[in-house]
């Protein structure tokens, strides 16, 4: 039998990207391959290395094939999976994409299937930290009229959560802003745009000044935290279930866990 | 709005509000049509927990803990020694809009002593919900509490306004209620919840033929029994909420384990734990009641008045069950299904779709998550492996019971503590 030759393809990092290396597998008949993202390239000792071009016209047959062959959830799944940024995630996706173009079945609910268990599951965490995210921003009112809200989430979930925010703040500004990874969602009011921000030297995200906020938000602030306290009941007192609900690493821009 | 009034006020508010224990948000389908603020179309979120573990996704204040009731579970009773204050209309409005925008909050959960007379307060907590939605073009979630004997106009307006309302029972038996609260009576709280049910049904209908009749509250009604506080059994506790749930179309029963706040020789007195363990075997039958097909009389009858402190309620019916026992997990229907010990529903839907695909055995049970270490005794798959002994129920739960631990193994063996 010959050894199947092994191919390195450097992809940008994005959902399109990633989708155009399917497109090329498939093109170029490729056997066994390796998706990599430009920041964490490893030079292969063995196998050819190709660099994907993003091109969106590839990206969108890919994507449109794999919902002809999979339920609605099972695609939602597959972008949830990836945004996870787990290590070689690409992989696992790769799989469960060939083995829904080869089934006649939908293979979605295939849960005695590894792959499939595993996309789920994946795609499990980063719907909670979807859901997370959406309960633990805290928006602060800046001097500029623009509700402020830093987050550093363990998985790329803006995206996900960017129409959820759009629907509900439908009447004032807002930024959620992800410090982990650099860049942000903007409503102007109208749409919802991807930003980054210079952040003035010495910036603390998690400290309220008057420099930025309005002078009203401290007191708001404290009577969140007073509510937060009084609304306790100590004689149930049950942090190991708290800790459970609210991990510590969120705990950074909750004001009411702050005090 | 001044802040160290509203401060001082929101502190005692939010206090005296807290026993009550619901906190949905889900449920109501108000979506955020005109650009305006909020939308409660999802799920329900909850924004934080506070240190005993509960969620905070309301903000949960009486208007005001002025009472004309004595009713001795209460804090807030009349005779009761505390500070009283009361909050104006647009202070409430002020807060959960700033709370909103903020996203600290889903929405408002507002109730009230009973100052005055029952109209005069649902006139007010009526007041602040249609400022909310009108003025305030506000589609957050808001829940009110319907006040015993109020009149059936007001209780119409207000779930016009309003996505759920409630109405607590708190003491799940007529004689109970005559000893703790003798100047109320069921009927009073009775009233209201009928009211509320028949507009609910009439609105649904007419939604059928109009398209644009105005929502009733969408997220229903709910109600809360304290539990430990009169006595009471627990098969008294389930079958009243089995009553309310099937009579009025309640959306949720709550049960709050009573926590001590008075010396009246009536009550269990301060110091006495808070019935946690209790009150989550209740949470447990409500569920298998709601999600899992099962009648209230299988789990509790008058040869079975209280639930097993040490097992599950679903475990404690297999355990005297045990002729229906094992079940094939690749061919038996989704009622029996939910009857196996150690799987949820979740494992019971995965179960079912997955073994379209091929027969399951234990790996792969086990690997959906399923909790083998009960359910191992009571079902078989494509496996030779099984329990074979014919063990009866007593025996059976001796040996589950060495194999398992609880997390309320303090409360169940309090004699370990000597050790500690």
């Amino acid at each position: 039998m010959l050894v199947s030759e092994e191919h390195t393809l450097i992809y940008d990092g994005t959902f399109d990207g990633f989708l155009t290396g399917v497109f090329d597998v498939y093109e170029l008949k490729l056997q066994t391959v390796i998706f990599q993202r430009p920041e964490s390239v490893q030079e292969s000792l063995f196998g050819n290395t190709l660099e994907i071009t993003t091109d969106l016209n590839k990206a969108d047959r890919v994507w449109k094939g794999i919902k002809s062959k999979t339920s609605a959830r099972g695609s939602s799944r597959l972008y949830a999976a990836f945004l996870s940024g787990q290590w070689q995630v690409e992989a696992l996706l790769l799989d469960y994409i060939q083995l829904a173009f080869e089934s006649a079945l939908l293979i979605d609910s295939d849960f005695s299937n590894e792959t499939v268990l595993k996309i789920s599951q994946i795609a499990k965490s980063v719907g909670r930290e979807k859901h997370r995210m959406e309960a633990f921003v805290r928006f602060r009112l800046t001097n500029d009229g623009i509700y402020f809200a830093t987050i550093e989430p363990d998985f790329d979930v803006l995206p996900l959560i960017s129409k959820h925010f759009k629907n509900r703040y439908a009447d004032q500004k807002w930024i959620i802003y992800d410090m982990k990874r650099g860049y942000g969602l903007y409503y102007d009011l109208d749409k919802v745009e991807v930003m980054q921000l210079s952040l003035p030297e010495g910036f603390d995200a998690t400290k309220t000044k008057s420099d930025y906020f309005i002078a009203s938000e401290l007191e708001f602030q404290t009577l969140w935290q007073d509510y937060f306290e009084s609304t306790n009941i100590a004689s149930r007192k049950n942090m190991k279930l708290n800790v459970q609900h609210v991990p510590k690493r969120y705990w950074k821009y909750l004001s009411e866990k702050l005090r | 709005m001044s802040f160290e009034r509203t401060q001082e006020k929101l502190k005692i508010l939010a206090d005296a509000a807290k026993y009550d224990v619901s906190c949905a948000s889900s449920g109501s389908k108000r979506s955020n049509a005109s650009k305006g603020l909020g939308d409660a179309t999802g799920m329900g979120i909850c924004h934080s927990y506070t240190e005993d573990g509960r969620c905070v996704s309301l903000l949960k204040i009486l208007l005001t803990n002025y009472c004309i009731f004595d009713c001795a579970y209460c804090v807030t009773r009349k005779s009761n020694d505390i500070k009283r204050a009361a909050f104006q209309v647009q202070e409430v409005v002020d807060l959960t809009i700033n709370f909103y925008r903020r996203n600290y909050i889903e929405g408002l959960f507002l109730s009230s002593g009973i100052f005055k007379s029952a109209d005069y307060t649902m006139e007010r907590l009526v007041a602040v919900a249609k400022k909310l939605r009108l003025e305030e073009n506000f589609n957050g979630y808001i829940h009110l509490k319907s006040i015993p004997g109020a009149s059936d106009e007001l209780m119409k307006e207000a779930g016009l306004y309003a996505d759920r309302l409630s109405v607590n029972i708190e003491i799940p038996t007529r004689e109970g209620l005559k000893l703790l609260a003798p100047e109320k009576n069921r009927e009073d709280f009775i009233k209201p919840m009928v009211k509320v049910k028949n507009e609910i049904i009439q609105y649904q209908s007419e939604k059928k033929i109009i398209k644009s009749t105005p929502k009733f509250a969408p997220a229903g009604q709910s109600t809360q029994m304290i539990i430990g506080a009169s006595g009471e059994s627990d098969q008294q506790i389930m079958w009243t909420s089995n009553y309310f749930y099937k009579k009025f179309n309640l959306k949720r029963v709550y049960y709050s384990g009573y926590i001590p706040i008075s010396y009246d020789s009536r009550l269990p007195q301060i110091g006495t734990d808070v019935p946690m363990l209790r009150e989550n075997r209740l949470y447990q039958t409500d569920w298998l009641m709601r999600f899992y097909g099962f009648e209230v009389h299988e789990i509790l009858n008058n040869d079975h008045q209280n639930l097993d402190l040490d097992v599950d309620p679903k475990l404690g019916w297999a355990l005297r069950n045990m002729e229906h026992f094992p079940v094939d997990v690749n061919k038996a229907d989704q009622l029996m299904l939910a009857r196996i010990p150690g799987l949820g529903m979740k494992s019971v839907y995965k179960i079912i779709q997955a073994r379209q695909f091929r027969k399951l055995n234990w790996d792969h049970l086990k690997r959906m998550g399923v909790a083998l270490n009960r359910a191992k005794y009571f079902l078989v798959c494509d496996s030779r492996d099984f329990e074979r002994r014919d063990l009866t129920g007593p025996q059976l739960k001796s040996i589950i019971l060495q194999n398992t631990t609880s997390k309320y193994q303090k409360i169940l063996s309090p004699q370990l503590n000597l050790f500690e």
